[in-house]
């Protein structure tokens, strides 16, 4: 909420409407109330289109237009994100003011233990993480990751399990020397009331200079948080559902209305 | 195969697209043996869903028989089954499939991302509903995929023909689902807006439930007289009196314990506030004309229930809340979950308290679907429901 006022503040788009509607429909004294309020009444009906007509205009054609937009795939930008005050590109410019940060929680409906396992198989994570092409286990700890990036590239690092708490924790680092330095954790809890688990998963990359550095940032300026959002949401399907749903392909060979 | 597409607003057409195959292990596919137009479809029909393509296969009231199953639906549905199949797509596991709410799914559209931008949440996917409900191609085919399908279908026994069946996957449970979440008690008097297919089950369901009265409004002859002579509903036509006091002559001052609206955000009507919403509709200002809903506040009783199964997508404008607060009404909506009905009522069917097949005034074939649209759209040739046969 907070965030969002200061971000309306910072853009200097007050709520428009609000403030003229106020205004203009203010009872002028108290005699006549019934009328005024009739009038007013009226005057919602007329007055108030163009009075709204700001802030409508703006999220009807998010609905009608947006919507076409959002699935064209531009998963960057969305107005309807924006007239919200949402940034879904919230990467903290953290850690020592370079690399990308994300975390970002869900409710699954199934119990910590079967979460873990499927987790702690790190084999299975690119079933769920859209950018990573493989991971290859090496030792009970290491791991060779593989990642894609922009223009049919992949970079590749090698990882170990720095933390593991069965059913509650996983936390893994790239090793010394990797081209890329990144960290992850999940966390596992049961809720206090109520079924299931909720995971909580952070991940930061902390790129090094370089080309390298330039097409990561590249692949993780497209929102590393809402990909992190999407790779749960998979997660989660696979674990609830058993599989991610499909729509039919048919259906997308053609032109957008 | 032969599928009924979208083309534009106001254009079908019957074409040739890719027979449809399994995608997932819990997939299956039937081949469509009856399918029908439902309300919902002339909102796509109208353009008035965004995110339609053209070419997009239409339709999701359908049933058919069982020709193909994945390997994780193998449990539950084997060829060669006759299967009626929920509209609403549901994988059974999450926490809001478990709750019954299985419109609600969490895990059934595959562009969740999309409407969770429009709505902050997701909704599940629907057949032949647009990119936004999930991009799956619908039932008024040939042949269709039914994703989810162990869980999404019902069986139906030998001795009822399609007909009767058919309308288990939505109308009928939408109807029901309309009339118990308005908490319908023995001895109340309910009114319903819209005499459509819907309504008609509407008032079905208040009777079941023990209302001692169902008053039904609209506006076209042979509906209202369906919802008189099949129903036993008392009616008003809203072109020719005021709604709000024929309610209030028949309910002794009090107003309808309970006001259905089965119309949803394209109502008619010629009020000031009806010519309002076209205005504000034709500058896209808003996307729904809460007509009827703003008549349901003026006339329900103080206390009373508000249940809407029509739909509205997007905005509304000019919405008396502080009439709905001063009156203290309660109110429920949205989508069916039809999964947790349709074993219930096709009891009812098997039991011959009622045999759904009468909505249907219209038989065609699936080639043409296109004047089908037509004449259900424009209310034309007394046309109430249309069934396609494939
Ligand atoms: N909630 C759900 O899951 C669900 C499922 C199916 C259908 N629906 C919706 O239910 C609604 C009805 O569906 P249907 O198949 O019966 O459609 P329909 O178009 O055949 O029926 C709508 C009826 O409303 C009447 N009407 C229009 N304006 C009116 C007014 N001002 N007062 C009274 N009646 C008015 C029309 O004359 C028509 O008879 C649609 O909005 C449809 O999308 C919802
Ligand atoms: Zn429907
Ligand atoms: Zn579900």
């Amino acid at each position: 909420m907070e965030e969002q006022a200061k971000k309306i503040a910072a853009s200097g788009k007050n709520p428009p409407s609000r403030g003229s509607f106020g205004r203009r429909h203010q009872p002028t004294g108290s005699q006549g109330q019934n009328v005024a309020q009739i009038e007013q009444w009226s005057s919602l009906a007329l007055g108030g289109l163009l009075a709204f007509r700001g802030l409508r205009k703006g999220s009807l054609l998010s609905l009608a237009v947006g919507a076409g937009l959002l699935y064209r795939g531009t998963t960057g930008s969305c107005p309807l994100y924006e007239r919200f005050g949402i940034d879904t590109r919230r990467e903290s410019f953290g850690t020592g003011g370079r690399g990308h940060h994300a975390s970002k929680s869900i409710h699954i409906n199934r119990p910590p233990e079967q979460l873990y396992a499927f987790w702690r198989n790190l084999e299975n994570l690119p079933r769920v993480m859209s950018h990573i092409e493989s991971v290859t286990s090496l030792d009970d700890k290491r791991s060779l990751w593989v990642a894609r990036v922009p223009f049919a590239d992949t970079i590749e690092w090698e990882a170990e399990v720095t933390t593991e708490r069965p059913n509650e924790l996983i936390a893994w680092r790239s090793r010394p020397g990797s081209e890329l330095d990144c960290e992850g954790a999940v966390r596992f809890r049961s809720p206090a009331f109520g079924e299931g688990t909720e995971v909580f998963v952070s991940m930061s990359y902390l790129p090094p200079g370089g080309t390298i550095a330039a097409k990561v940032l590249k692949m993780f300026r497209s929102g590393l948080q809402q990909q992190l959002q999407e790779d749960l949401r998979g997660f989660k399907q696979l674990m609830e559902a058993g599989e991610r749903p499909r729509s039919d392909p048919e259906q997308s060979m053609q032109v957008l209305q | 195969m032969r599928a009924v597409c979208w083309q534009g607003k106001r254009q079908i057409e019957v074409r040739n697209v890719p027979d449809p195959e399994i995608l997932n292990p819990r997939d299956a596919v039937i081949r469509v043996t009856r399918t029908a137009i439902c309300g919902s479809d002339l909102h796509l029909y109208q353009g008035r869903i965004p995110t339609m393509r053209r070419g997009d296969v239409l339709g999701h009231e359908f049933m058919g028989e069982v020709i193909e199953v994945g390997a994780e639906a193998k449990h539950a549905l084997s060829v060669g089954e006759r299967i009626v199949v929920p509209f609403n797509i549901a994988c059974g596991g999450c926490f809001f499939c478990e709750h019954e709410l299985f419109s609600l799914c969490d895990n059934s559209n595959p562009n969740a991302d999309m409407v969770e931008a429009l709505y902050g949440d997701c909704p599940s996917g629907l057949f032949g509903y647009s990119h936004l409900f999930g991009g799956y191609a619908g039932g008024q085919a040939e042949y269709v995929r039914i994703p989810f399908a162990d869980v999404g279908h019902l069986k139906v026994p030998d001795e009822l023909d399609d007909e009767q069946a058919l309308f288990l996957s939505d109308i009928f449970p939408t109807g029901f689902m309309a009339a118990e979440q308005a908490g319908i008690s023995p001895g109340d008097t309910v009114a319903v807006w819209g005499c459509g297919p819907v309504g008609q089950f509407v008032i079905w369901s208040a009777y079941k439930l023990g209302a001692a009265k169902v008053i039904a409004i609209d506006r076209i002859g042979e509906r209202l007289q369906m919802a008189r002579e099949r129903g036993g509903a008392e009616t008003i036509n809203y072109e020719a009196t005021s709604v709000y006091d024929e309610l209030r002559e028949k309910t002794a001052g009090r107003g309808p314990d309970v006001c259905i609206d089965a119309v949803g955000g394209e109502a008619h009507g010629h009020s000031v506030d009806a010519w309002y919403d076209y205005a504000k509709e034709k500058l896209m200002l808003e996307t729904d004309r809460a007509h009827v809903l703003r008549q349901i506040l003026h006339c329900c009783r103080k206390g009373g229930r508000v249940s809407i199964p029509g739909v509205y997508g997007g905005f509304i404008d000019k919405f008396p809340l502080g009439m709905a607060f001063g009156k203290g009404l309660q109110f429920t909506m949205g989508q069916t979950h039809t999964h947790r009905y349709m074993k219930r009522l096709l009891q009812f069917v098997v039991d011959h308290e009622v045999d759904p097949s009468f909505v249907i005034t219209h038989r065609l074939p699936l080639e043409e679907a296109p004047e089908a649209y037509r004449l259900f759209n424009d209310k034309k040739d007394d046309c109430i429901k249309v069934v396609l046969e494939p």
